[in-house]
């Protein structure tokens, strides 16, 4: 890091050690730009939230973090993230690898088709691990750190599919950080579930980000202002606004945040 | 009334439920100015009957704190406001609070003056109460313009009317003091008399609270127990 891009492009507190950083990131589906250029730290073992409303470009960045986006057709992407100093849009990143150390979940829980056990157990063992012991013992870790062991523990050579939905996309989250990543990406992680089963995710993500860097896009705002410490507001693919989620939701900088946030925006 | 702020949410409903909210607030500090003014007026001219009518309307106060903040209670709940409609229910809930003592302000001058001998000693006095009474009455009402027009400036305006208020408060308490030396008999009235000075002092202060709570709601920065200087960075941004 030369000092002179030391200082946060959106004046992150100093105290806040920068995960990663968005420059000038651009992002096309063939000629359309669905990111104009965005920059952005993100802060390292927090959660950042990302809303704005549908078609904004949240999810899109989101995708960039683990090159989610390589996998869509004609999608051009300039610009730089660098995750701990390193560009992932590198030609010479492993992608695979960038994956392991960018977890990622999805609104709908994807369990595979496999035991609980195994799908805890598939990243690991992808990775070449397959001690049974080593298995064990990580499996049990991602599933106490994902808030699932007690619900599970006794039926892990159960169906995966059996699981209610709540306690599918804690399996998810445990698949995801059974391989230690660094980041974690939640894409609208409780969408699609209960009141309880979405305030036990909000619980885990509260409880995760000690040791991951967490990025969540919601639509539902109460629920960034309730886990994130940072939000952005992302307007048309732009990034209107970044700032702690206290300032945000209490007295944002922006007009169109505030219009937002509010309920104004239409 | 439509203010720029207010108004052009997606749901109307919303909309409607926080002007109502506004509305019953204006209608709330209205009533109390008018107490106030009628609890100066009865200390003044010692009108023992005008003194009553402030007593028993206070209850009308109470029951628009109660109401008010009961409809406050029910936007936290239903809508979970933010931003600029949270600084808003939060200015509500605490103007009304002191719009309330305010009034229970004006009750207990209208009880000193039923009780009030009027003495030489107190007789004299009661220009200059007079004047102050009308400067803090003026300040409740320029407050609550402020709020009614969220007008940061207005409001730091008025909360700087409460030095010139309580210097006339520290000449009152001088002059009723050096009575009370020259005549020991004179002070019972004149500790009444006190207790009304007192009193409107305290709303002076009350004012300035509503003024400190309109600038956190137009400017978003909490502009209590911070210096004048602070202040009127916050407010005029320099």
């Amino acid at each position: 890091m030369s000092e002179s891009s030391k200082k946060s492009v959106n004046n992150l507190p100093s105290s806040e050690d920068v995960c990663i950083e968005v420059r000038d990131l651009r992002l096309f589906y063939a000629e359309n730009e669905a990111l104009h250029g965005i920059n952005l730290d993100i802060p390292k073992h927090k959660v950042s939230a990302f809303i704005g409303p549908s078609g904004c470009g949240k999810s899109t960045l989101l995708r960039c973090f683990n090159r989610m986006n390589d996998l869509v057709d004609n999608v051009r992407i300039e610009g730089s993230i660098e995750i701990d100093g390193h560009n992932i849009y590198d030609p010479k990143v492993n992608v695979a690898d960038l994956r392991r150390r960018v977890g990622m979940v999805f609104q709908k829980p994807n369990p595979f088709p496999k035991t609980i056990y195994e799908n805890v157990a598939y990243g690991l063992r992808i990775q070449g691990v397959n001690g049974r012991r080593k298995l064990d013992e990580a499996v049990e870790k991602a599933l106490k750190g994902a808030a699932l062991w007690d619900e599970v523990k006794d039926r892990l050579q159960s169906s995966a599919m059996g699981l209610s939905g709540g306690q599918q996309q804690r399996l998810v989250i445990a698949r995801a950080i059974a391989i230690e990543p660094e980041v974690l990406l939640l894409d609208e992680p409780a969408s699609a579930l209960d009141p309880i089963s979405t305030l036990k995710i909000e619980e885990l993500i509260y409880e995760l980000k000690d040791t991951y860097t967490i990025l969540i896009v919601t639509h539902n705002m109460q629920q960034a202002a309730r886990v994130s410490d940072y939000t952005a507001f992302l307007y048309m693919g732009d990034l209107i606004e970044f700032d702690a989620t206290n300032t945000i939701f209490t007295n944002p900088s922006k007009k169109k945040t505030e219009d937002y946030i509010t309920g104004r925006y239409g | 009334m439509d203010i720029e702020g207010i108004g052009h949410h997606i749901s109307r409903q919303y909309n409607e439920e926080l002007e109502a909210i506004r509305s019953k607030v204006m209608a709330m500090g209205g009533l109390v100015e008018q107490q106030l003014a009628n609890a100066i007026l009865a200390l003044e001219e010692s009108n023992g009957a005008l003194a009553e009518s402030v007593i028993d309307t206070d209850y009308k106060v109470n029951s628009f704190e109660v109401e008010i903040d009961e409809e406050c209670v029910q936007i936290l709940a239903r809508r979970q406001p933010a931003a600029s409609d949270l600084r808003l229910i939060m200015t509500v809930i605490k103007t009304i609070t002191d719009l309330e003592r305010i009034g229970d302000e004006a009750e207990r001058i209208s009880k000193m003056s039923i009780k009030l001998k009027m003495s030489e000693n107190v007789k004299s006095t009661m220009p200059a109460i007079g004047h102050m009474g009308n400067h803090v009455r003026l300040m409740v009402h320029d407050a609550l313009d402020a709020f009614a027009r969220m007008d940061a400036e207005a409001a730091l305006k008025v909360w700087h009317e409460d030095r010139k208020v309580d210097k006339e408060y520290e000449g009152i308490m001088r002059q009723l003091m050096t009575y009370m030396m020259e005549d020991p008999r004179s002070i019972p009235d004149v500790v009444d008399l006190l207790w009304s000075v007192r009193a409107l002092e305290r709303i002076g202060d009350r004012a300035t609270n509503i003024c400190e709570y309109v600038m956190y709601l137009v400017k978003g920065k909490d502009v209590r127990h911070i210096s004048v200087e602070q202040m009127e960075k916050q407010v005029l941004g320099k």
